[in-house]
């Protein structure tokens, strides 16, 4: 009993800034802080980046258009969309030049046009103009001819979801970053000049804590500061993806109009060549209940169908669930305590993909405004990602990869064998398939299962095999 | 494969090196077609054959009764003495029109050409995300192929103590898999009144000790991180909870046409396989496809009478055991042979 509390009490890091979650949040901002010289430690207490909110969401590089005027989202998307056009060259990330078409399928949903251009322009995307049904369907011939009319947003664009994030965390392990995997923040205390973090692994020391935990945001809040000024209330967004042939079908993203709520029923390429329709928008309680459902996946299909007839007859290969970290509010809980050196980035929903960079540079300019400097490296280091992205040149084109594991999404061994090293190595198998497509495909592991367990026998705590079971 | 053969235009290239696809090199050959090569993703001749750890395989072909692996390996075997040149781990990522091909290898990417192509890429389960259940997407969960590849080809095992989805011919391949493997499933679900495959082979599930729960489907899948328990629902709506650690999804068989699909050929709406002629020709007149990739449509599985055996011959759709792919391969061959030559004879030696 003793020795279980020693383990848990032991000092694991020390650190300018702490930050709580490995989200793509948490990891802009880990990024963002190591490249100022910061050092910097990660706390994460699932087994990989990526296993809360970021995990399922719809890729989409948004341009801020109809977020809420003059709020914080809006500025941390206008400058996360900036700055994502600026570096994803140098981390080898994709971007896949889609454009969106807000779509009217209905006069109640054009009439309200007039009002998004309007919104969209005071928001600066100044390029945004309503298209008629005749060009809507020049661009889209595949969409349903019930389609009215649409407003062309040219430049909201699809991303990777997760190199993107693994990108941020890779630069801040290579500029002298940390991070902790299977820790969970579990209370603190403040001496008044630095925090001790207490975790499930042991604890952490730090300078000041940047709370980017997601869909635990609130808790941490209560468990560490003792009080939190909103409350998380997931949200849970299903999804289904189509099979690649879908991809002849859809080249743009289609926007449904919004209603208060929620941004609504998107459909979607993807940047690993599919297409996809979600999300759903269902209030639950759980935090980590992403679960899938028959009928709501059946409605979404349908919905898929209705829009783009062709759809009827494309295999689904994937359905998935994310968790949006909502709140009571309809904005971002951003929000600094310089008195307790505490940072809490909460309730970033449907935009924090792209707006992770942008809530990064809000972070590094509260640090700043507080007079707390750090000293920056002359030559930060700029990992290069594997590239994932079906419109450009894959793994398996180049020669020397070993064996096609996988190959619905034709996944190399080398491919594999990288995703298994450090820094940022996969912790779990969701891990290993998000760092390389391993198993994403239409077969779903059908062929390439057994040749995973193999090359990742003994390697995570969660295998995919359950053990070793000879003829008998 | 060497590089010199980058620019070769074959008189045939066979896509898989399964049953159907060896069956159809060696045919070719007796009919004098010798420019052939077998284009095989895996590093092994076999296809899905190569995992079935169990009887009956090769009486057609081999007048013997062979276990899945053993005949894989004899396959391989007799395509080399009678010198049919398979190139081990090239995948066909596209087809184009009038028999071009793009294939990637180890040592490159490469554009192939033949004067006619034959598809014959098989046949797969349908996993459990495109039936659409419910649940998380925990570990535990697959299809029979993978369990058996799992535990004939890497000794490993995905579950102990599954609920197998399914009551198909390969359902009970998958229970005498789990035997073997020492793997004891909770239950066996079938969404109808009566299991797809029928007497004698449903008692079967007393000689596995598996109860077989008709009427019933899945609800939910119930675990985070790995499968905890199954949610299952009967045709009265009263739902219950089975405690596992995994969940077999068996059969329900679909066509690896996923080629004909990305490319230019037309598919059977009905079965997803690529649309065919009596002579097994595809809508481009370059393309074949033979084996289980070509499912037929049965207008009603409830219009043929069931038969108190069944054996190679009468299996229900749609999967054909190996000697009926390799018939397939043959025949199609044949067309093929005759397509390109006219009227050479067979010459049963070659």
């Amino acid at each position: 009993m003793d020795t279980a509390k020693e383990t848990k009490s032991a000092l694991l890091a020390s650190c300018d800034i702490a930050v709580i979650g490995g989200g793509v949040v948490g990891c802009a901002v880990a990024r963002k802080m190591a490249l100022e010289g910061a050092s910097v430690v990660l706390i994460e207490k699932a087994a990989d980046i990526l296993e809360g909110a970021s995990k399922g969401n719809s890729a989409i590089l948004h341009t801020g258009f109809d977020a809420p005027v003059g709020s914080v989202e809006w500025k941390c998307v206008q400058d996360g969309y900036k700055e994502y056009r600026e570096i994803h060259e140098e981390f080898n990330l994709p971007l896949l030049k889609t454009g969106a078409l807000v779509a009217a399928w209905t006069e109640e949903q054009e009439e309200k046009f007039a009002a998004i251009i309007k919104k969209g322009h005071d928001n600066g995307v100044t390029d945004i103009h309503l298209i008629s049904r005749k060009e809507v369907l020049a661009r889209e011939p595949n969409l349903s001819e019930t389609i009215r009319a649409a407003i062309l947003v040219p430049r909201e664009y699809v991303i990777d979801p997760w190199s993107t994030p693994l990108a941020y965390l890779k630069q801040a392990l290579e500029n002298g970053g940390r991070a902790l995997f299977n820790a969970e923040v579990t209370g603190g205390e403040f001496d008044g000049e630095k925090w001790l973090l207490n975790t499930s692994r042991g604890s952490v020391q730090a300078r000041h804590v940047v709370n980017c935990a997601g869909l635990y945001g609130d808790l941490v809040n209560q468990n560490v500061l003792g009080d939190c000024n909103f409350a998380i209330k997931p949200r849970k967004g299903q999804f289904v993806v189509f099979d690649m042939a879908a991809s002849k079908l859809l080249s743009s993203v289609i926007l449904p109009v919004p209603t208060e709520r929620t941004k609504g029923i998107v459909i979607f390429p993807t940047i690993f060549g599919n297409v996809a329709v979600g999300p759903t928008a269902e209030d639950q309680d759980g935090r980590d209940d992403a679960s899938v459902d028959t009928d709501n996946l059946k409605a979404l299909r349908a919905q898929a169908v209705e829009k783009i007839p062709g759809l009827a007859n494309i295999p689904v290969t994937a359905t998935y669930a994310g968790i949006r970290p909502a709140t009571e509010f309809r904005e971002y809980q951003v929000s600094e305590d310089p008195a307790r050196h505490w940072i809490t980035l909460g309730g970033i929903r449907s935009t924090g993909l792209t707006s992770a960079l942008g809530l990064a540079q809000h972070v590094s300019a509260v640090f700043k405004q507080q007079d707390i400097h750090f000293t920056a490296p002359d030559k930060p280091v700029i990992p290069r990602v594997p590239n994932l992205a079906e419109h450009r040149p894959r793994d398996y084109q180049t020669p020397g990869y070993g064996e096609i594991v996988c190959h619905c999404e034709m996944v190399t061994e080398r491919e594999i064998k990288a995703a298994l090293q450090e820094p940022a190595a996969a912790g779990n198998m969701n891990g290993l398939k998000r760092r390389t497509r391993a198993t994403m495909g239409r077969c779903q592991g059908f062929y390439c299962s057994a040749r995973l367990a193999e090359l990742t026998k003994g390697i995570f705590a969660n295998p995919l095999d359950a053990g070793e079971n000879h003829d008998r | 494969m060497t590089d010199s053969a980058q620019n070769t235009l074959y008189d045939v290239i066979i896509i898989g090196a399964g049953p159907s696809g060896i069956a159809a090199a060696l045919e070719l050959k007796m009919w004098g077609v010798n420019n052939v090569v077998i284009l095989e993703r895996e590093t092994q001749a076999g296809g899905a054959t190569r995992h079935c750890g169990h009887p009956p395989f090769g009486i057609r072909e081999y007048k013997r009764i062979l276990t899945g692996p053993v005949y894989a390996k004899k396959l391989a075997e007799t395509a080399t003495k009678k010198g049919i040149h398979i190139a081990f781990s090239h995948s066909v990522t596209e087809l184009a029109p009038g028999g071009h091909l793009t294939v990637a290898s180890p040592s490159g990417t490469k554009q192939l050409a033949a004067r006619r192509v034959l598809i014959a890429t098989g046949i797969r389960e349908t996993p459990r995300s495109a039936r659409l259940v419910s649940g998380d997407r925990a570990l535990g969960i697959c299809n029979t192929g993978t369990l058996q590849s799992m535990f004939y080809l890497k000794k490993l095992i995905p579950f102990r103590n599954p609920v197998v989805v399914g009551s198909e011919i390969v359902s009970f391949s998958a229970l005498s898999t789990c035997k073997k493997a020492g793997i004891q499933p909770v239950a066996m679900l079938e969404e109808s009144d009566r299991p797809t495959v029928r007497s004698p082979i449903h008692y079967a599930t007393r000689y596995f000790n598996v109860p077989l729960l008709l009427n019933t489907r899945i609800s939910k899948i119930i675990g985070h991180d790995r499968v905890e328990a199954v949610q299952i629902v009967n045709q009265f709506g009263a739902v219950k909870t089975l405690t596992c650690d995994g969940i077999l999804f068996t059969g329900k068989f679909t066509p690896e046409s996923t080629l004909a699909r990305m490319g230019h050929l037309v598919l059977n709406a009905a079965t997803d396989s690529p649309a065919v002629d009596a002579t097994g020709r595809c809508s481009d007149p370059a393309y074949y496809a033979a084996g289980n990739v070509v499912q037929h449509a049965v207008d009603s599985p409830e219009a043929a009478p069931v038969p108190l055996y069944y054996n190679a011959d009468n299996l229900p759709q749609p999967v054909n055991v190996a000697g009926q792919c390799w018939a397939d391969g043959q025949r199609v061959a044949r067309s093929i042979a005759s397509d390109l030559n006219g009227t050479a004879t067979r010459n049963e030696s070659a």
